[in-house]
């Protein structure tokens, strides 16, 4: 897949153009660009350059990574916060069908660590390299496999089984001294 | 070889309401790791809001969390707000900041309640919590709900604020600047405190940004990050007040803080009020039909921080997709920078520090050992060694 | 009055379970030992483990990962004993019905290891502290007539 030179027909300005230009050819898509919003999509193979980049800038932190399944995969925003100026912006990177893979940002930016097992849990969106990729969100006796923000999972339908009740004790203890 | 100990926090505890399950790891008297098993809060609300109209997610999100009640419903709208490209009535967007900023109040109330009790300071529990009570009421009189308001809606509020209310709203809040004062004075001026809380869960500038802490646990570390200045919504931007934060990334910076924010939180309301008491009248609410396709985002600063809905729309009725991220997120997390080293009397107090708030996070934190792995006790039993020290240190002052 | 003599024949320790709320009926459950509603007054008290209580007020829906703790407090917890199901969530789930990680309501879940568990339901969202206060004084009043 070859990385688009040009930044489509949005041009890239104020703070949120700056961000977006230091991320030099990670940026393969822009999407939006106003004063305080901007969203892009990142070559996929760039996210971890992309995210020591963003995170060495001033007054840039991760909020947080919303993961969406979408046609072609899972499509992986991460959300990053600037102060000053406040603005927000969005990177998007497509962990592509069959493997929704993409390499884990954990390692660089602890931030990521909490949400990108939820995304796993979730999704099943996979993230190579993550230090610590052990289930988060979902029971203990929640099956593998089953990731219930995905478009074909029914809330009410598709419900794996209760974990199994407690067995009733043999002796009732009897009032308190 | 020495020897590592479990101690458990969690799951249910009186004081601490959530379900969470802390594990700490243990070497003796310190604590050498943490983990967090979140699950039992997890109810599954961002899968259930893709079911909901757009007008009925608030109501839900309300639920996420009872203390951070009106900030999650507002992110959540200015994001769709966002969406549609919506401008929202100057009126409607006063009347937002005033539940938000009596939600802060009864919040950090709540917490200097909940902190006094875990040092053995009973009395400030009582105190503080009787103080909440006025602002509770009159939030009930208000919205018609001490918690759950369900003011606003997206392209502005439900309802209007009559005068009477407005004029008390404005009398309660100017109230509690004497009882925020001797609060606050407590805390300042005793040597007690400041020996427990002073240098204790310390969070460094770069690990709060390494994190994204955000709120009074990042303020608390002299980072001074707030939704409210940064990207200004409601009606932040047109009254006057300050962004408090204290050096030091300890425990007493966290609760000096949260404290000199409710006497912020006192002007801005009163700010509001009187604005709206001689701007009488106006529309409240900007009708919005239809939300076209895109995306947005919306933030708010809740009082334990930044909260974060992400909204992407379709076009239909329903939105395609909602993240919902709380603030205690990211702030739980910074334990396993802020508790390493910690003797045990000083866990309960720094895990409190950053104002947990499970239900937003659904949080699970349970104590593990890193030998054994057995249970050495729960939280009731770290508060009670953590009410001991105060004890012994007042004894030694 | 009714309430004082009662008050003087037992008083109440609850243990408070919380199975996945949104904190709010917790508060409220907390707002009951504050100077305003006072239930010490009544001799009720909040307890630190369940094999003291009398009462177990649970808050929450009952997810999957809380649902087998509840019924282990439930059996820890000794008989008689009345679990007071505190707020719409832990009395049919609330609005969270429909979502994906509910384990059985709570009256399911301890019926399941009891089946002649004494229930109270207290309803709201959350229900106001006066509300509990007269759930737990009725609850008190059938565990008279046991």
């Amino acid at each position: 897949m070859t990385v688009l030179q040009s930044k489509t027909d949005i041009p890239l300005m104020g703070f949120v153009g700056e961000v977006l230009e230091a991320l030099g050819e990670a940026v393969v898509e822009v999407q939006q660009c106003e004063p305080r919003r901007g969203i892009a999509r990142i070559d996929p193979t760039r996210t971890v350059e992309a995210a020591r980049a963003l995170i060495a800038m001033d007054g840039a932190r991760l909020a947080t990574a919303t993961g969406i399944e979408v046609r072609d995969g899972i499509d992986i925003l991460y959300h990053w916060a600037f102060e000053p100026p406040g603005a927000v912006v969005t990177l998007k990177v497509l962990a592509a069908r069959p493997d929704l893979a993409v390499d884990s940002v954990a390692a660089v930016l602890p931030a990521a660590n909490w949400i990108e097992r939820e995304m796993h849990d979730l999704l099943g969106a996979n993230f190579r390299n993550h230090p610590d990729m052990r289930r988060l969100v979902l029971d203990d006796s929640w099956p593998e496999g089953v990731h219930p923000l995905r478009k074909d999972f029914d809330q009410v339908l598709d419900r794996p089984p209760l974990p199994p009740n407690q067995s009733p004790p043999d002796v009732v203890e009897e009032g308190r001294p | 070889m020495s020897h590592r100990t479990v101690v458990n926090i969690g799951p249910f505890h009186p004081l601490q309401e959530e379900a969470e399950f802390f594990q700490l790891y243990v070497e003796g008297e310190t604590v050498v790791d943490v983990d967090v098993r979140l699950s039992y809060n997890h109810r599954g609300i961002e899968k259930l809001d893709e079911s909901k109209t757009f007008d009925q997610v608030p109501f839900v999100v309300e639920r996420v969390c009872g203390i951070c009640s009106a900030s999650h419903p507002l992110a959540y709208i200015q994001a769709v707000e966002e969406i549609a490209r919506v401008e929202v009535p100057e009126r409607a967007l006063y009347l937002r900041t005033i539940v938000n900023e009596l939600e802060r109040l009864h919040s950090h109330l709540l917490w200097v309640g909940l902190a006094g009790h875990f040092l053995g300071y009973n009395t400030v529990f009582m105190w503080a919590w009787k103080y909440r009570e006025p602002v509770m009421e009159i939030l009930e009189s208000a919205t018609g709900s001490r918690v759950n308001y369900a003011n606003c809606k997206i392209g502005g509020v439900r309802r209007d604020m009559t005068v009477e209310q407005l004029k008390e709203i404005d009398r309660i809040v100017g109230d509690l600047n004497a009882p925020l004062d001797m609060l606050t004075k407590a805390v300042l001026d005793d040597p007690v405190l400041h020996a427990r809380l002073k240098k204790v869960g310390v969070l460094t500038p770069e690990a709060v940004k390494l994190y994204g802490a955000v709120g009074p646990t990042a303020r608390g570390s002299g980072v001074p990050i707030d939704v409210r200045r940064d990207d200004p919504y409601a009606a932040y931007d047109r009254v006057d007040w300050q962004v408090v934060t204290a050096p030091g990334g300890d425990v007493f910076g966290k609760a000096v803080v949260r404290l000199l924010e409710s006497f912020e939180a006192v002007k801005i309301v009163q700010q509001c009020c009187r604005y709206l008491l001689k701007n009488p009248g106006g529309e409240i609410d900007a009708k919005v039909e239809q939300i076209p396709p895109g995306e947005g985002v919306g933030h708010v600063e809740a009082p334990r921080g930044e909260t974060f809905h992400y909204v992407r729309s379709d076009g239909s009725n329903r939105p395609v997709r909602h993240k919902v991220r709380a603030p205690s997120y990211v702030n739980i997390p910074t334990f396993k920078a802020s508790c390493i080293g910690l003797e045990i009397p000083d866990v309960a107090i720094t895990l409190a520090s950053v104002d947990p708030c499970y239900s937003c996070t659904e949080r699970l934190c349970a104590v593990a050992d890193a030998g054994t792995g057995r249970r050495l006790f729960g939280f009731d039993e770290l508060v009670k060694r953590s009410q001991e020290k105060t004890r012994r240190m007042r004894r030694s002052v | 009055m009714a309430l004082t003599t009662w008050a003087l024949r037992k008083s109440l320790w609850v243990y408070h379970v919380n199975t996945g709320a949104c904190n709010n009926c917790d508060i409220e459950v907390l707002e009951l030992l504050t100077p305003r509603y006072d239930i010490e007054r009544f001799g009720m008290v909040l307890v630190g483990s369940p094999r003291h209580a009398d009462v177990l007020a649970v808050t929450g829906v009952c997810t999957r990962q809380a649902m087998p703790r509840l019924q282990e407090v439930y059996m820890q917890t000794p008989r008689p004993c009345v679990v007071m199901a505190v707020g719409s969530c832990s009395l049919a789930q609330g609005i969270f019905t429909e979502a994906y990680h509910m384990g059985s309501p709570v009256d399911e879940a301890i019926r399941a290891v009891d089946p002649n568990a004494i229930i109270l339901y207290v309803p709201g969202c959350p229900p106001k502290p006066e509300a509990m206060i007269d759930a737990a004084v009725k609850g008190m009043e059938y565990l008279k007539t046991l």
